[in-house]
């Protein structure tokens, strides 16, 4: 049998390749295993439904309330502004420092966080609009999971909100890797919009 | 999203000073995997105690056992065990010893301890979210502790609390008042811990590998643990909203679980069209996947420890390894529904859950094969760790061969709910498990420490240890033929009186391995403050652990970048120096 002799020098193009490689970013990897982590808990929260709304007859449909129509339209718009924030500080760091896109970035960043809000305030009128047609938490299944599902996701949502707090306090500071925290929330501020979309989904079919 | 940096990915924190910020709110991981150590040490002993008592109410159901009555004065008056208190104490061992001594210790206590420094890392990839990962963990297992404390006492629904016993409140029973809502809470923190430590075991193997730890260079360790966080991100994030929805129908009044029309204690429950099965569900869609979670850095820590004692690698190769520790988690949820063969499920369905329950034993077996194959015909260096290693498989074979009657759907009906079933989860999950730790322990101890821990006492502590466990649970298997329902805190039926006598001898052996387990504690407190220092190397292993000193400094290698050159398990290379090569080792390796 013949005799190989392995030298780490000897993949030469092996150890260049691990040399080069870029450095990984902790946030980037671990944002997308928060997110799958949420998935799955909604992904859990969603066959809990289907088996509940099965097992027993006191499913009450009910109309969905309106505002939650435009509710998605405010969230979408939010992941829009997020992304010109987004641009206006990626042209930013490539290019020479220049203030008026710095401040118009900061800019999409606030209206990205008060979409958010008035996302919240949206949800908390529907909310609202539920206890008028005389559903509560405890009334029927369908209730209680819709009152779950819009809560969960909106403590989601205020995360976020928190989230690019941060991030701005650290743009604005000009910390180290602070463009890589916007692009890590971005990651997050996305999920949370697809996910209302899903859930807004699951709620006209089911409810 | 492709920012590259010059900048190191994690930036360095100095050394902390004072106590406080070194030892209790620390964002050391060292310091973090030994708090979860330690927790999983308090942890057991109280699992323990909480066994001895029933065990002693099984074999001797009219013995007043002193002190007892101090602890619940309602649930033992006298000193004698109400039944509904024997169910209190059966749903705290078990909560206490799956959750917070099964899953911290293997899993978060080694695991934060090793998996940085094995890949070459100062830290973990996010510290703050490490310290809250432990400090939610710590809060839960308070949490839980309270529920001895309150007026009713624990709840007496079992590990599983299930639905809709946990779910209408105070009218099932002693505990299931406040003592049920204290063990909904802390598990529902538990799982918040166990997401944050995930997500740091995922980010750290993914991101944070140094030079030329490749994942093929990985030790079978880190990779377990890894495997074992993806598990345990999808599991708890199962359980988790799970937790809450019993929350809400619990004190919200939702019918998630509680069916309606259902009368309890002569009450008409409020509830309507809710469904037990579904808590089920949900439950067991995470409580299948944690029996891996418990398992799977034991079949890490043994894979890892043999070939140090086998001085060879391991019979196979790693990849073989891996790939059976990727199956086993993978088809660990597929199969829940094992669980349920007579719960009320569609029958039907139950073949769908039995046959990739009998496919998870192809990766187990050719794993178990993996490691008595590599004992075969090795000079096998008889420490303590490695006889705990053999007497994992030993353990890990006795409990998996149960499991192929307990898979089948028509042997299950007759052998659900009895002995058999304790006796088989015992083996394969608790006490496989257990032997992992205590061979994680005897092997690790002196890198976490810096003493050497006594191997006389250690032998004798494996070998009470090994014959005690087979004299408590090989019986049972037998009382479970037998038709012994397990959850009754006395038998009164002619054909259980008659195997009274068996749980006698039952519980002498577990009084006794218990005792052993001072062995073991006194071995570990003399260890760390008397024991003779550790060399950085004492067992001639070859991974970046044993590269540094005993204990390492808090930066794990006091400022050296380590550039990884060889893989995890070269021993008795023909041609090299030693019969070891290190993984930070240049030289050539040579192979025939």
């Amino acid at each position: 049998m013949a005799t190989t002799i392995y030298t780490h020098a000897e993949p030469a193009a092996a150890r260049l390749r691990i040399v080069a490689a870029p450095k990984a970013i902790p946030a980037q990897t671990g944002v997308w295993v928060a997110v799958s982590a949420i998935a799955m808990s909604f992904a859990a929260l969603t066959s809990a439904l289907v088996v509940r709304q099965a097992s027993g007859t006191d499913w009450q449909h009910f109309v969905v309330p309106r505002i939650l129509y435009l509710d998605t339209l405010i969230l979408i718009a939010s992941s829009y502004t997020l992304e010109l924030s987004r641009k206006r500080f990626a042209a930013e760091a490539a290019g020479p420092e220049r203030a008026t896109l710095r401040s118009s970035g900061l800019y999409w960043l606030y209206m990205t966080q008060t979409l958010g809000l008035l996302f919240v305030a949206g949800q908390f009128l529907a909310w609202r609009s539920l206890a008028a047609q005389g559903l509560f938490l405890a009334t029927s299944p369908s209730s209680s999971f819709f009152y779950l599902l819009t809560a969960m996701h909106g403590l989601h949502l205020l995360g976020g909100v928190l989230g690019l707090l941060y991030v701005g306090f650290r743009l604005r500071r000009r910390a180290r890797n602070a463009q890589t925290s916007l692009g890590t929330a971005a990651v997050y501020w996305h999920f949370v919009d697809l996910l209302w979309v899903y859930l807004l989904l699951v709620i006209a079919i089911r409810m | 999203m492709h920012e590259t940096s010059a900048q190191p990915a994690v930036h360095h924190h100095s050394p902390p000073q004072g106590f406080i910020n070194k030892y209790v709110f620390s964002l050391d991981h060292k310091v973090i995997g030994l708090q979860y150590y330690g927790l999983a040490l308090a942890a057991v002993f109280i699992g323990m105690i909480l066994s001895w008592l029933m065990r002693l109410h099984l074999g001797w159901a009219n013995l007043a056992i002193p002190g007892l009555s101090h602890l619940s004065a309602n649930g033992a008056p006298g000193g004698l065990m109400t039944p509904e208190y024997y169910l209190s104490l059966m749903t705290m061992h078990g909560t206490i010893m799956v959750f917070f001594v099964l899953t911290n210790a293997p899993f978060a206590g080694f695991g934060n301890y090793f998996l940085p420094i094995q890949v070459g890392a100062e830290d973990m990839a996010f510290p703050r979210f490490n310290m809250m990962s432990f400090w939610t963990t710590f809060a839960a297992f308070l949490v839980l502790m309270a529920a001895f404390f309150v007026h009713d006492g624990p709840p007496l629904s079992g590990w599983t609390t299930y639905a809709p016993l946990s779910s209408v409140g105070a009218a099932a029973g002693p505990g299931e008042a406040m003592g049920q809502n204290l063990w909904a809470v802390s598990i529902a923190l538990f799982c918040v811990g166990q997401l944050l430590g995930s997500l740091n075991f995922i980010a750290t193997t993914l991101d944070l590998r140094t030079k030329g730890m490749t994942l093929a260079r990985m030790p079978l360790s880190t990779w377990a643990w890894f495997i074992t966080a993806c598990i345990g991100l999808l599991a708890f994030a199962d359980l988790l909203p799970a937790c809450i929805l019993l929350i809400l129908d619990r004190t919200a009044g939702t019918s998630f679980f509680t069916p309606g029309g259902l009368v309890v204690s002569d009450t008409m429950q409020p509830h309507s069209g809710g469904s037990p099965l579904l808590w089920q569900h949900l439950f067991w869609f995470f409580g299948h996947p944690e029996v891996y979670i418990a398992i799977v850095p034991g079949f890490g820590i043994i894979s890892h420890i043999l070939p140090t004692f086998t001085r060879k690698p391991l019979l196979g190769g790693m990849r073989v390894m891996i790939g059976c520790m990727i199956a086993i988690g993978f088809l660990s949820y597929m199969v829940w529904g094992h669980h349920m063969f007579v719960s009320g499920m569609n029958p039907f369905s139950a073949i769908l859950f039995s046959v990739p329950t009998l496919i998870i034993t192809i990766p187990a077996t050719v794993a178990t094969l993996m490691w008595l194959g590599s004992i075969y015909g090795a000079n096998l260096r008889m420490t303590t760790a490695a006889l705990f290693c053999l007497g994992f498989i030993s353990v890990f074979i006795s409990g998996g061969i149960s499991g192929f009657f307990l898979a089948q759907p028509a042997i299950d009906t007759y052998l659900h709910a009895t002995y058999f079933v304790v006796a088989h989860f015992h083996f394969v999950m608790a006490v496989a498990a257990i032997f992992g730790i205590f061979a994680g322990t005897y092997f690790w101890m002196p890198k976490m420490i810096g003493r050497m821990m006594n191997e006389t006492l250690g032998k004798l502590h494996f070998w009470l240890t090994f014959i005690g466990v087979y004299c408590i649970f090989m019986p049972m298997h037998y009382l479970g033929l037998a038709g012994n329902v397990r959850r009754y805190s006395s038998f009164t039926d002619d054909y259980l009186v008659r195997l009274i006598p068996v749980h006698q001898f039952i519980t002498i052996a577990a009084l006794l391995t218990g005792a052993a387990q001072l062995i073991f504690l006194y071995n570990l407190v003399h260890t760390r403050w008397w024991g003779p220092l550790a060399p950085d190397n004492p067992w001639e292993a070859t991974t970046l652990e044993w590269s540094t000193t005993s204990p390492p400094p808090f930066d794990n290698f006091g400022g050296r970048h380590l550039v990884v050159h060889q893989g995890p398990y070269e021993y008795s290379v023909e041609g090299a120096s030693s019969d070891y090569i290190m993984q930070t080792e240049s030289q050539p390796v040579i192979k025939s």
